[in-house]
Protein backbone atom coordinates (compact mmCIF):
# COMPACT_ATOMS: atom_id res chain seq x y z
CA UNK A 1 0.00 0.00 0.00
CA UNK A 2 1.17 3.30 -0.75
CA UNK A 3 1.80 5.60 1.87
CA UNK A 4 1.97 9.38 -0.63
CA UNK A 5 -1.74 9.41 -0.25
CA UNK A 6 -1.36 9.42 3.64
CA UNK A 7 1.72 11.07 4.13
CA UNK A 8 1.25 15.08 5.21
CA UNK A 9 2.69 17.66 2.82
CA UNK A 10 5.40 18.16 5.17
CA UNK A 11 6.60 14.84 5.73
CA UNK A 12 6.83 14.69 1.37
CA UNK A 13 8.74 17.52 1.92
CA UNK A 14 11.10 16.82 4.48
CA UNK A 15 11.22 13.28 2.39
CA UNK A 16 11.89 14.24 -1.34
CA UNK A 17 14.35 17.75 0.16
CA UNK A 18 15.71 16.39 3.52
CA UNK A 19 17.32 18.95 5.85
CA UNK A 20 21.10 18.16 6.91
CA UNK A 21 21.59 15.14 5.30
CA UNK A 22 25.31 14.09 5.82
CA UNK A 23 28.17 13.33 8.53
CA UNK A 24 29.87 15.63 10.90
CA UNK A 25 33.61 15.00 10.58
CA UNK A 26 34.81 14.47 14.30
CA UNK A 27 30.99 14.70 15.79
CA UNK A 28 31.04 15.98 19.33
CA UNK A 29 28.35 13.10 19.38
CA UNK A 30 26.91 10.06 17.45
CA UNK A 31 23.96 7.57 17.76
CA UNK A 32 22.57 4.65 15.64
CA UNK A 33 19.63 3.30 16.46
CA UNK A 34 16.52 1.13 15.01
CA UNK A 35 17.70 -2.44 13.53
CA UNK A 36 17.79 -3.32 9.98
CA UNK A 37 15.39 -6.52 11.07
CA UNK A 38 12.51 -3.80 10.86
CA UNK A 39 13.94 -1.75 8.12
CA UNK A 40 14.56 1.55 9.95
CA UNK A 41 17.92 2.75 11.21
CA UNK A 42 19.08 6.03 12.24
CA UNK A 43 22.15 8.03 12.49
CA UNK A 44 22.37 10.99 14.04
CA UNK A 45 25.60 14.18 14.24
CA UNK A 46 25.77 16.20 16.77
CA UNK A 47 28.04 19.12 16.72
CA UNK A 48 27.97 20.60 20.38
CA UNK A 49 30.41 24.19 21.36
CA UNK A 50 31.78 24.60 24.71
CA UNK A 51 28.74 25.97 26.05
CA UNK A 52 26.71 22.88 25.91
CA UNK A 53 24.49 24.78 22.63
CA UNK A 54 24.05 22.32 19.37
CA UNK A 55 25.90 24.08 17.11
CA UNK A 56 24.99 21.47 13.99
CA UNK A 57 23.03 18.46 13.45
CA UNK A 58 23.23 15.83 10.61
CA UNK A 59 21.51 12.57 9.96
CA UNK A 60 21.65 9.49 7.77
CA UNK A 61 18.59 6.83 7.90
CA UNK A 62 17.81 3.90 6.22
CA UNK A 63 14.21 3.42 6.01
CA UNK A 64 10.69 4.56 4.71
CA UNK A 65 9.18 7.88 3.64
CA UNK A 66 8.58 8.75 7.33
CA UNK A 67 11.91 7.17 8.61
CA UNK A 68 13.57 10.24 6.89
CA UNK A 69 11.26 12.85 7.77
CA UNK A 70 11.48 12.42 10.89
CA UNK A 71 15.07 12.37 11.05
CA UNK A 72 15.45 15.32 9.01
CA UNK A 73 12.81 16.93 10.86
CA UNK A 74 14.82 16.24 14.68
CA UNK A 75 18.02 17.57 12.76
CA UNK A 76 16.52 21.11 12.59
CA UNK A 77 14.54 20.95 15.68
CA UNK A 78 17.60 19.98 17.90
CA UNK A 79 19.86 22.52 16.21
CA UNK A 80 20.88 26.13 18.26
CA UNK A 81 19.15 24.18 21.23
CA UNK A 82 20.73 23.62 24.41
CA UNK A 83 21.88 19.93 25.45
CA UNK A 84 19.33 20.38 28.04
CA UNK A 85 16.80 21.32 25.92
CA UNK A 86 17.71 19.25 22.64
CA UNK A 87 16.43 16.21 25.15
CA UNK A 88 13.15 17.67 25.56
CA UNK A 89 12.80 17.05 21.44
CA UNK A 90 10.19 14.22 21.86
CA UNK A 91 8.41 12.56 19.30
CA UNK A 92 4.94 14.10 19.30
CA UNK A 93 7.39 17.38 18.88
CA UNK A 94 9.12 16.08 16.12
CA UNK A 95 5.25 14.69 14.76
CA UNK A 96 3.86 17.52 15.61
CA UNK A 97 6.29 19.28 13.49
CA UNK A 98 5.62 17.42 10.53
CA UNK A 99 1.93 17.80 10.93
CA UNK A 100 1.64 14.35 11.54
CA UNK A 101 2.06 11.11 10.75
CA UNK A 102 0.28 8.26 9.57
CA UNK A 103 -0.53 5.63 12.35
CA UNK A 104 1.79 2.68 11.32
CA UNK A 105 4.49 5.23 11.10
CA UNK A 106 4.41 6.55 14.08
CA UNK A 107 6.94 4.47 15.57
CA UNK A 108 9.41 6.61 13.17
CA UNK A 109 9.56 9.51 15.48
CA UNK A 110 10.06 7.12 18.35
CA UNK A 111 13.59 6.03 16.34
CA UNK A 112 13.97 10.18 15.38
CA UNK A 113 13.97 10.97 19.45
CA UNK A 114 15.86 7.74 20.64
CA UNK A 115 18.54 9.11 17.63
CA UNK A 116 18.55 12.53 19.52
CA UNK A 117 19.07 10.74 22.98
CA UNK A 118 22.13 8.48 21.77
CA UNK A 119 23.93 11.01 20.48
CA UNK A 120 23.68 13.11 23.31
CA UNK A 121 24.50 9.76 25.54
CA UNK A 122 27.61 9.55 23.26
CA UNK A 123 28.36 13.59 23.79
CA UNK A 124 28.13 13.01 27.22
CA UNK A 125 30.44 9.61 27.79
CA UNK A 126 33.14 11.15 25.83
CA UNK A 127 33.34 14.48 27.99
CA UNK A 128 32.69 12.58 31.10
CA UNK A 129 29.24 14.38 31.69
CA UNK A 130 26.15 13.73 33.09
CA UNK A 131 23.17 14.99 31.64
CA UNK A 132 19.69 15.03 33.49
CA UNK A 133 17.32 12.13 32.25
CA UNK A 134 19.07 10.28 29.73
CA UNK A 135 19.31 6.80 29.37
CA UNK A 136 22.06 4.85 27.53
CA UNK A 137 20.61 4.25 24.18
CA UNK A 138 20.18 0.19 23.23
CA UNK A 139 20.72 -0.39 19.45
CA UNK A 140 20.71 -3.30 17.45
CA UNK A 141 22.24 -3.68 14.06
CA UNK A 142 21.67 -6.93 12.11
CA UNK A 143 24.83 -8.52 10.49
CA UNK A 144 24.15 -9.37 6.91
CA UNK A 145 27.42 -10.64 6.53
CA UNK A 146 27.11 -14.05 6.92
CA UNK A 147 24.53 -14.12 3.96
CA UNK A 148 26.79 -12.66 1.73
CA UNK A 149 29.64 -14.86 2.73
CA UNK A 150 27.37 -17.97 2.27
CA UNK A 151 26.51 -16.92 -1.47
CA UNK A 152 29.89 -16.19 -2.48
CA UNK B 1 -2.50 8.22 -16.11
CA UNK B 2 -0.64 10.17 -18.41
CA UNK B 3 2.70 10.38 -18.32
CA UNK B 4 3.02 7.15 -16.02
CA UNK B 5 5.10 4.20 -16.68
CA UNK B 6 3.08 1.45 -15.39
CA UNK B 7 5.12 -1.41 -14.25
CA UNK B 8 2.75 -2.90 -11.87
CA UNK B 9 0.91 -5.44 -13.80
CA UNK B 10 1.65 -8.26 -11.40
CA UNK B 11 -0.75 -5.98 -8.94
CA UNK B 12 -3.40 -5.23 -11.68
CA UNK B 13 -3.68 -4.50 -15.06
CA UNK B 14 -5.57 -2.07 -17.71
CA UNK B 15 -9.00 -2.89 -18.83
CA UNK B 16 -8.69 -3.34 -22.46
CA UNK B 17 -11.05 -1.02 -24.48
CA UNK B 18 -12.34 -5.00 -26.54
CA UNK B 19 -13.21 -5.71 -22.81
CA UNK B 20 -15.22 -2.80 -22.04
CA UNK B 21 -16.77 -2.63 -24.77
CA UNK B 22 -17.79 -6.45 -24.58
CA UNK B 23 -19.36 -5.42 -21.17
CA UNK B 24 -20.72 -2.58 -21.41
CA UNK B 25 -24.37 -3.40 -22.96
CA UNK B 26 -24.76 -6.01 -20.16
CA UNK B 27 -24.91 -2.90 -17.54
CA UNK B 28 -27.58 -1.19 -19.59
CA UNK B 29 -29.08 -2.68 -22.14
CA UNK B 30 -28.86 -6.89 -21.45
CA UNK B 31 -29.15 -6.21 -17.48
CA UNK B 32 -31.91 -8.91 -16.96
CA UNK B 33 -31.06 -11.77 -13.99
CA UNK B 34 -29.80 -15.01 -16.28
CA UNK B 35 -31.59 -16.72 -13.63
CA UNK B 36 -35.24 -15.26 -14.81
CA UNK B 37 -37.47 -17.28 -17.07
CA UNK B 38 -37.99 -14.36 -19.95
CA UNK B 39 -36.83 -14.63 -23.54
CA UNK B 40 -34.20 -11.83 -22.74
CA UNK B 41 -32.91 -13.29 -19.81
CA UNK B 42 -32.38 -16.98 -21.48
CA UNK B 43 -30.20 -14.89 -24.17
CA UNK B 44 -28.07 -13.44 -21.85
CA UNK B 45 -27.77 -16.95 -19.59
CA UNK B 46 -26.37 -18.55 -23.38
CA UNK B 47 -23.66 -16.05 -23.27
CA UNK B 48 -22.47 -16.65 -19.67
CA UNK B 49 -22.49 -20.38 -21.11
CA UNK B 50 -20.65 -19.35 -24.26
CA UNK B 51 -18.22 -17.25 -21.65
CA UNK B 52 -17.54 -19.95 -19.71
CA UNK B 53 -17.01 -22.05 -22.88
CA UNK B 54 -14.86 -19.96 -24.27
CA UNK B 55 -12.96 -20.28 -21.29
CA UNK B 56 -12.81 -23.54 -20.35
CA UNK B 57 -11.42 -24.41 -23.91
CA UNK B 58 -8.05 -21.71 -23.13
CA UNK B 59 -7.51 -24.82 -20.65
CA UNK B 60 -8.41 -27.87 -22.08
CA UNK B 61 -11.22 -27.83 -19.40
CA UNK B 62 -15.12 -28.66 -20.03
CA UNK B 63 -17.63 -25.64 -19.21
CA UNK B 64 -19.60 -27.71 -16.25
CA UNK B 65 -15.48 -27.52 -14.93
CA UNK B 66 -15.34 -23.41 -14.71
CA UNK B 67 -17.06 -21.75 -11.68
CA UNK B 68 -17.19 -18.12 -11.48
CA UNK B 69 -16.09 -16.41 -8.48
CA UNK B 70 -15.49 -12.84 -7.15
CA UNK B 71 -12.01 -13.06 -8.14
CA UNK B 72 -8.76 -15.13 -7.00
CA UNK B 73 -9.36 -14.37 -3.28
CA UNK B 74 -12.63 -16.17 -2.91
CA UNK B 75 -11.41 -18.87 -5.14
CA UNK B 76 -8.91 -19.75 -3.31
CA UNK B 77 -11.09 -19.66 -0.33
CA UNK B 78 -13.02 -21.98 -1.70
CA UNK B 79 -10.63 -24.52 -3.19
CA UNK B 80 -9.06 -24.98 0.37
CA UNK B 81 -12.24 -24.31 2.69
CA UNK B 82 -14.60 -26.35 0.58
CA UNK B 83 -12.09 -29.23 -0.23
CA UNK B 84 -11.35 -29.27 3.59
CA UNK B 85 -15.17 -29.62 4.50
CA UNK B 86 -16.13 -32.04 2.08
CA UNK B 87 -13.49 -34.66 2.71
CA UNK B 88 -13.22 -34.22 6.30
CA UNK B 89 -14.31 -37.45 6.77
CA UNK B 90 -10.95 -38.84 5.26
CA UNK B 91 -8.45 -36.34 6.72
CA UNK B 92 -7.80 -32.64 7.92
CA UNK B 93 -4.30 -32.38 6.89
CA UNK B 94 -3.36 -29.81 4.09
CA UNK B 95 -0.25 -29.36 2.36
CA UNK B 96 0.86 -25.87 1.08
CA UNK B 97 4.07 -23.69 0.50
CA UNK B 98 6.01 -20.88 2.40
CA UNK B 99 5.64 -18.52 -0.42
CA UNK B 100 1.73 -18.94 -1.50
CA UNK B 101 -0.48 -15.52 -1.71
CA UNK B 102 -1.99 -14.29 1.99
CA UNK B 103 -5.32 -16.14 0.30
CA UNK B 104 -4.08 -19.21 0.84
CA UNK B 105 -2.49 -18.82 3.68
CA UNK B 106 -4.24 -16.79 5.83
CA UNK B 107 -7.01 -19.84 4.81
CA UNK B 108 -4.47 -22.56 5.83
CA UNK B 109 -4.31 -20.34 9.20
CA UNK B 110 -7.94 -19.99 9.61
CA UNK B 111 -8.63 -24.20 9.56
CA UNK B 112 -5.64 -24.87 12.04
CA UNK B 113 -7.56 -22.97 14.46
CA UNK B 114 -10.64 -25.61 13.12
CA UNK B 115 -9.35 -28.57 13.47
CA UNK B 116 -6.88 -28.82 10.32
CA UNK B 117 -3.12 -29.39 10.17
CA UNK B 118 -1.20 -27.62 7.56
CA UNK B 119 2.54 -28.47 6.43
CA UNK B 120 4.31 -25.12 4.99
CA UNK B 121 6.91 -26.73 2.93
CA UNK B 122 9.91 -25.22 2.03
CA UNK B 123 11.36 -23.26 -1.01
CA UNK B 124 15.04 -23.13 -2.42
CA UNK B 125 16.63 -20.23 -3.33
CA UNK B 126 14.65 -19.76 -6.42
CA UNK B 127 11.73 -20.21 -4.99
CA UNK B 128 11.15 -23.50 -6.15
CA UNK B 129 9.41 -26.33 -3.40
CA UNK B 130 10.96 -29.32 -2.58
CA UNK B 131 9.60 -32.15 -4.21
CA UNK B 132 11.55 -34.93 -1.82
CA UNK B 133 10.10 -32.60 1.15
CA UNK B 134 6.59 -32.72 -0.47
CA UNK B 135 6.75 -36.39 -0.89
CA UNK B 136 7.30 -36.70 2.39
CA UNK B 137 4.55 -34.56 4.41
CA UNK B 138 2.18 -36.72 2.35
CA UNK B 139 0.13 -38.56 5.33
CA UNK B 140 -3.14 -40.92 5.14
CA UNK B 141 -5.22 -37.92 5.78
CA UNK B 142 -3.87 -35.62 4.22
CA UNK B 143 -6.29 -34.32 1.65
CA UNK B 144 -5.37 -31.11 -0.49
CA UNK B 145 -1.88 -30.03 -2.05
CA UNK B 146 -2.11 -26.45 -2.49
CA UNK B 147 0.77 -24.76 -4.31
CA UNK B 148 0.94 -21.81 -6.30
CA UNK B 149 1.18 -21.79 -10.08
CA UNK B 150 3.94 -19.07 -10.38
CA UNK B 151 4.93 -16.77 -7.47
CA UNK B 152 3.38 -13.24 -7.11
CA UNK B 153 6.53 -11.27 -5.71
CA UNK B 154 9.36 -12.84 -7.40
CA UNK B 155 8.03 -15.02 -10.70
CA UNK B 156 9.37 -17.87 -10.14
CA UNK B 157 6.98 -21.01 -11.91
CA UNK B 158 6.35 -24.14 -9.98
CA UNK B 159 6.74 -27.43 -11.18
CA UNK B 160 2.99 -27.80 -11.41
CA UNK B 161 3.29 -31.28 -13.44
CA UNK B 162 5.71 -32.65 -11.14
CA UNK B 163 3.55 -31.53 -8.05
CA UNK B 164 0.39 -33.03 -9.23
CA UNK B 165 1.85 -36.59 -10.48
CA UNK B 166 3.07 -36.72 -6.64
CA UNK B 167 -0.11 -35.96 -5.07
CA UNK B 168 -2.15 -38.24 -7.04
CA UNK B 169 0.33 -41.20 -6.57
CA UNK B 170 -1.14 -40.51 -3.06
CA UNK B 171 -4.61 -39.75 -4.04
CA UNK B 172 -4.04 -36.45 -2.70
CA UNK B 173 -6.41 -33.57 -4.65
CA UNK B 174 -4.36 -30.50 -5.92
CA UNK B 175 -4.57 -27.13 -6.18
CA UNK B 176 -2.89 -24.07 -7.61
CA UNK B 177 -3.12 -20.86 -7.57
CA UNK B 178 -2.65 -19.40 -11.28
CA UNK B 179 -3.79 -15.78 -10.59
CA UNK B 180 -0.57 -14.84 -11.75
CA UNK B 181 -0.15 -17.13 -14.24
CA UNK B 182 -3.49 -17.62 -16.16
CA UNK B 183 -3.08 -16.22 -19.88
CA UNK B 184 0.73 -15.59 -18.96
CA UNK B 185 1.97 -19.12 -19.75
CA UNK B 186 0.53 -21.68 -21.40
CA UNK B 187 -1.99 -24.10 -18.68
CA UNK B 188 -3.64 -27.60 -19.85
CA UNK B 189 -5.36 -28.74 -16.86
CA UNK B 190 -5.14 -32.39 -18.14
CA UNK B 191 -1.75 -32.54 -19.09
CA UNK B 192 -0.95 -30.79 -16.33
CA UNK B 193 -2.80 -32.98 -13.44
CA UNK B 194 -4.76 -30.09 -12.06
CA UNK B 195 -8.01 -30.39 -9.91
CA UNK B 196 -8.53 -26.99 -8.79
CA UNK B 197 -7.11 -24.06 -10.39
CA UNK B 198 -8.08 -20.09 -8.72
CA UNK B 199 -8.12 -17.01 -11.25
CA UNK B 200 -8.49 -13.68 -11.54
CA UNK B 201 -9.93 -11.53 -13.91
CA UNK B 202 -7.81 -8.24 -13.39
CA UNK B 203 -4.65 -9.64 -14.45
CA UNK B 204 -4.89 -10.30 -17.88
CA UNK B 205 -6.65 -6.90 -19.07
CA UNK B 206 -10.43 -8.41 -17.81
CA UNK B 207 -12.14 -6.63 -15.09
CA UNK B 208 -12.02 -6.64 -11.37
CA UNK B 209 -14.45 -8.22 -9.41
CA UNK B 210 -14.94 -11.32 -11.10
CA UNK B 211 -12.65 -14.66 -11.43
CA UNK B 212 -13.18 -18.80 -11.45
CA UNK B 213 -12.39 -21.70 -9.82
CA UNK B 214 -11.94 -24.71 -12.17
CA UNK B 215 -13.04 -27.94 -10.50
CA UNK B 216 -12.46 -31.15 -12.02
CA UNK B 217 -15.27 -33.41 -12.53
CA UNK B 218 -15.92 -35.74 -9.51
CA UNK B 219 -13.96 -33.43 -7.11
CA UNK B 220 -16.16 -33.13 -3.96
CA UNK B 221 -16.36 -29.66 -2.75
CA UNK B 222 -18.83 -27.73 -0.55
CA UNK B 223 -19.98 -24.67 -1.09
CA UNK B 224 -18.70 -21.38 0.20
CA UNK B 225 -21.08 -18.80 -0.20
CA UNK B 226 -24.77 -20.74 0.14
CA UNK B 227 -27.46 -19.01 -0.99
CA UNK B 228 -29.34 -19.52 -4.94
CA UNK B 229 -28.79 -22.36 -7.39
CA UNK B 230 -26.36 -20.35 -9.46
CA UNK B 231 -23.28 -22.07 -10.68
CA UNK B 232 -24.84 -25.43 -10.68
CA UNK B 233 -25.85 -25.11 -6.61
CA UNK B 234 -21.94 -24.37 -5.99
CA UNK B 235 -21.64 -20.78 -5.82
CA UNK B 236 -24.89 -18.84 -4.44
CA UNK B 237 -25.10 -14.98 -5.78
CA UNK B 238 -26.54 -13.51 -8.96
CA UNK B 239 -24.72 -13.68 -11.73
CA UNK B 240 -22.23 -10.82 -12.47
CA UNK B 241 -22.77 -11.20 -15.78
CA UNK B 242 -20.60 -7.88 -17.50
CA UNK B 243 -17.60 -9.25 -15.26
CA UNK B 244 -18.02 -12.89 -16.84
CA UNK B 245 -18.71 -11.08 -20.04
CA UNK B 246 -15.33 -9.22 -19.73
CA UNK B 247 -13.38 -11.92 -18.27
CA UNK B 248 -13.96 -14.78 -21.19
CA UNK B 249 -13.38 -11.23 -23.80
CA UNK B 250 -9.91 -11.17 -21.76
CA UNK B 251 -8.98 -14.69 -22.03
CA UNK B 252 -9.98 -14.70 -25.98
CA UNK B 253 -7.72 -11.95 -26.42
CA UNK B 254 -4.92 -13.40 -23.51
CA UNK B 255 -4.75 -16.41 -25.84
CA UNK B 256 -4.65 -15.40 -29.34
CA UNK B 257 -1.75 -12.88 -28.04
CA UNK B 258 -0.02 -15.12 -25.60
CA UNK B 259 3.15 -16.55 -28.12
CA UNK B 260 4.10 -13.09 -29.34
CA UNK B 261 3.21 -11.05 -26.09
CA UNK B 262 5.34 -13.42 -24.00
CA UNK B 263 8.01 -13.02 -26.31
CA UNK B 264 7.77 -9.34 -26.58
CA UNK B 265 7.65 -9.13 -22.21
CA UNK B 266 10.43 -11.90 -22.37
CA UNK B 267 12.55 -9.33 -24.01
CA UNK B 268 11.50 -6.67 -22.16
CA UNK B 269 12.09 -7.99 -19.43
CA UNK B 270 15.85 -9.43 -19.63
CA UNK B 271 16.81 -6.08 -20.90
CA UNK B 272 15.89 -4.80 -17.91
CA UNK B 273 17.44 -7.13 -15.68
CA UNK B 274 19.98 -6.62 -17.73
CA UNK B 275 20.70 -2.93 -17.60
CA UNK B 276 20.00 -3.52 -13.73
CA UNK B 277 22.53 -5.97 -12.88
CA UNK B 278 25.21 -4.08 -14.99
CA UNK B 279 24.61 -0.48 -14.06
CA UNK B 280 23.53 -0.51 -10.39
CA UNK B 281 26.05 -2.35 -7.71
CA UNK B 282 24.75 -4.48 -4.96
CA UNK B 283 22.01 -5.61 -6.65
CA UNK B 284 20.62 -9.25 -6.81
CA UNK B 285 17.77 -10.69 -8.61
CA UNK B 286 15.55 -12.08 -7.03
CA UNK B 287 13.55 -15.79 -8.47
CA UNK B 288 15.09 -17.96 -11.49
CA UNK B 289 16.36 -16.71 -14.29
CA UNK B 290 14.71 -19.27 -16.86
CA UNK B 291 11.74 -20.36 -14.83
CA UNK B 292 10.03 -17.11 -14.56
CA UNK B 293 7.22 -15.33 -15.41
CA UNK B 294 7.44 -13.35 -18.75
CA UNK B 295 6.69 -9.67 -17.20
CA UNK B 296 8.44 -10.43 -13.75
CA UNK B 297 11.61 -8.99 -12.20
CA UNK B 298 12.21 -8.37 -8.43
CA UNK B 299 14.91 -6.86 -6.72
CA UNK B 300 17.23 -6.05 -4.22
CA UNK B 301 19.22 -2.98 -3.37
CA UNK B 302 21.46 -3.37 -0.72
CA UNK B 303 21.14 -0.88 1.84
CA UNK B 304 18.12 1.06 1.03
CA UNK B 305 14.38 0.74 2.07
CA UNK B 306 11.82 -0.49 -0.52
CA UNK B 307 9.09 2.62 0.64
CA UNK B 308 11.64 5.07 -0.31
CA UNK B 309 12.58 3.81 -3.72
CA UNK B 310 8.70 3.49 -4.56
CA UNK B 311 7.93 7.64 -2.81
CA UNK B 312 11.01 8.58 -5.58
CA UNK B 313 9.97 6.62 -8.13
CA UNK B 314 6.23 7.50 -7.69
CA UNK B 315 7.89 11.08 -8.32
CA UNK B 316 8.70 10.38 -11.64
CA UNK B 317 5.31 8.61 -12.63
CA UNK B 318 6.88 5.00 -12.10
CA UNK B 319 4.71 2.76 -10.54
CA UNK B 320 5.87 -0.25 -8.91
CA UNK B 321 5.94 -2.58 -5.93
CA UNK B 322 7.88 -3.59 -2.86
CA UNK B 323 7.80 -6.11 -0.55
CA UNK B 324 9.38 -4.23 2.44
CA UNK B 325 7.67 -4.34 6.20
CA UNK B 326 6.59 -0.20 5.21
CA UNK B 327 4.43 -1.26 2.02
CA UNK B 328 3.35 -4.93 3.43
CA UNK B 329 1.58 -3.01 5.90
CA UNK B 330 3.53 -5.33 9.21
CA UNK B 331 6.81 -5.07 10.50
CA UNK B 332 8.49 -7.77 8.35
CA UNK B 333 9.19 -7.52 5.16
CA UNK B 334 7.52 -9.92 2.40
CA UNK B 335 7.30 -13.67 3.69
CA UNK B 336 8.51 -15.05 -0.13
CA UNK B 337 11.98 -12.67 0.23
CA UNK B 338 12.15 -14.44 3.79
CA UNK B 339 11.21 -17.89 2.55
CA UNK B 340 14.30 -17.71 0.17
CA UNK B 341 16.17 -16.70 2.34
CA UNK B 342 17.05 -13.41 2.46
CA UNK B 343 17.54 -11.53 5.77
CA UNK B 344 15.63 -8.86 6.78
CA UNK B 345 17.62 -5.95 5.72
CA UNK B 346 18.01 -7.11 2.28
CA UNK B 347 14.76 -8.22 2.04
CA UNK B 348 13.26 -4.28 3.05
CA UNK B 349 14.81 -3.25 -0.08
CA UNK B 350 12.88 -4.99 -2.43
CA UNK B 351 11.42 -3.86 -5.66
CA UNK B 352 9.49 -5.85 -8.76
CA UNK B 353 8.59 -4.05 -11.42
CA UNK B 354 6.50 -6.61 -14.16
CA UNK B 355 5.50 -5.50 -17.47
CA UNK B 356 3.04 -5.42 -20.06
CA UNK B 357 2.99 -5.86 -23.75
CA UNK B 358 2.11 -2.08 -23.45
CA UNK B 359 5.79 -0.93 -21.89
CA UNK B 360 8.12 0.25 -24.61
CA UNK B 361 11.98 -0.57 -24.54
CA UNK B 362 12.00 3.80 -23.57
CA UNK B 363 10.17 3.38 -20.91
CA UNK B 364 12.49 1.05 -19.64
CA UNK B 365 15.47 2.63 -20.52
CA UNK B 366 13.94 5.60 -19.17
CA UNK B 367 12.79 3.59 -15.50
CA UNK B 368 16.42 2.07 -14.87
CA UNK B 369 18.14 5.44 -15.88
CA UNK B 370 15.45 7.07 -12.98
CA UNK B 371 16.46 4.17 -10.61
CA UNK B 372 20.33 4.73 -11.11
CA UNK B 373 20.27 7.75 -9.70
CA UNK B 374 17.35 7.27 -6.71
CA UNK B 375 19.17 3.96 -5.45
CA UNK B 376 22.54 6.40 -5.87
CA UNK B 377 20.67 9.19 -3.69
CA UNK B 378 19.60 6.87 -1.10
CA UNK B 379 22.70 4.74 -0.35
CA UNK B 380 24.42 8.36 -0.29
CA UNK B 381 22.07 8.70 2.74
CA UNK B 382 22.56 5.11 4.27
CA UNK B 383 24.26 4.74 7.45
CA UNK B 384 24.49 0.94 6.27
CA UNK B 385 26.25 2.05 3.15
CA UNK B 386 28.97 4.36 4.96
CA UNK B 387 29.90 1.44 7.00
CA UNK B 388 29.92 -0.70 4.32
CA UNK B 389 32.13 1.64 2.71
CA UNK B 390 34.04 2.45 5.80
CA UNK B 391 35.41 -1.19 6.11
CA UNK B 392 35.75 -1.64 2.55
CA UNK B 393 37.82 1.31 2.56
CA UNK B 394 39.84 -0.34 6.08
CA UNK B 395 40.49 -3.90 4.12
Amino acid sequence: MSQVTEYSQKVMDHFMNPRNVGEIENASGVGTVGNAKCGDIMRMYLDIDEQGIVRDAKFKTFGCGAAVATSSMATELVRGKTVQEALGVTNRAVMEALDGLPKVKIHCSLLAEEAIHAALWDYAEKNHLTIDGLKPPVNDIDETEAFYEMEK
Amino acid sequence: MNNTIYLDNAATTRVKSEVWSAMQPYFEAQYANPASSYTSAGEINAEVERARQTIAAFLGAEAREIYFTGGGSESDNWAIKGVASALKAKGRHIITSKIEHHAVLRTCEYLEKNGCEVTYLDVDDKGFVDLEQLSAAIRPDTVLISIMFANNEIGTIEPVKEISAIAHAHGVLFHTDAVQAYGHVPINVNELGIDLLSVSGHKINGPKGIGFLYIRNGVRIDPLIHGGSQERGKRAGTTNVPGIIGLAKATELAAATMDARSEYERKLRDHLIERVEQEIPYVRLNGDRERRLPNNTSFCFRFIEGESLLLLLDQFGICGSSGSACTSGSLDPSHVLLAIGLPHEIAHGSLRLTLSEENTKEEIDCTVDRLKKIVERLRSMSPLYEDFKKKEARQ
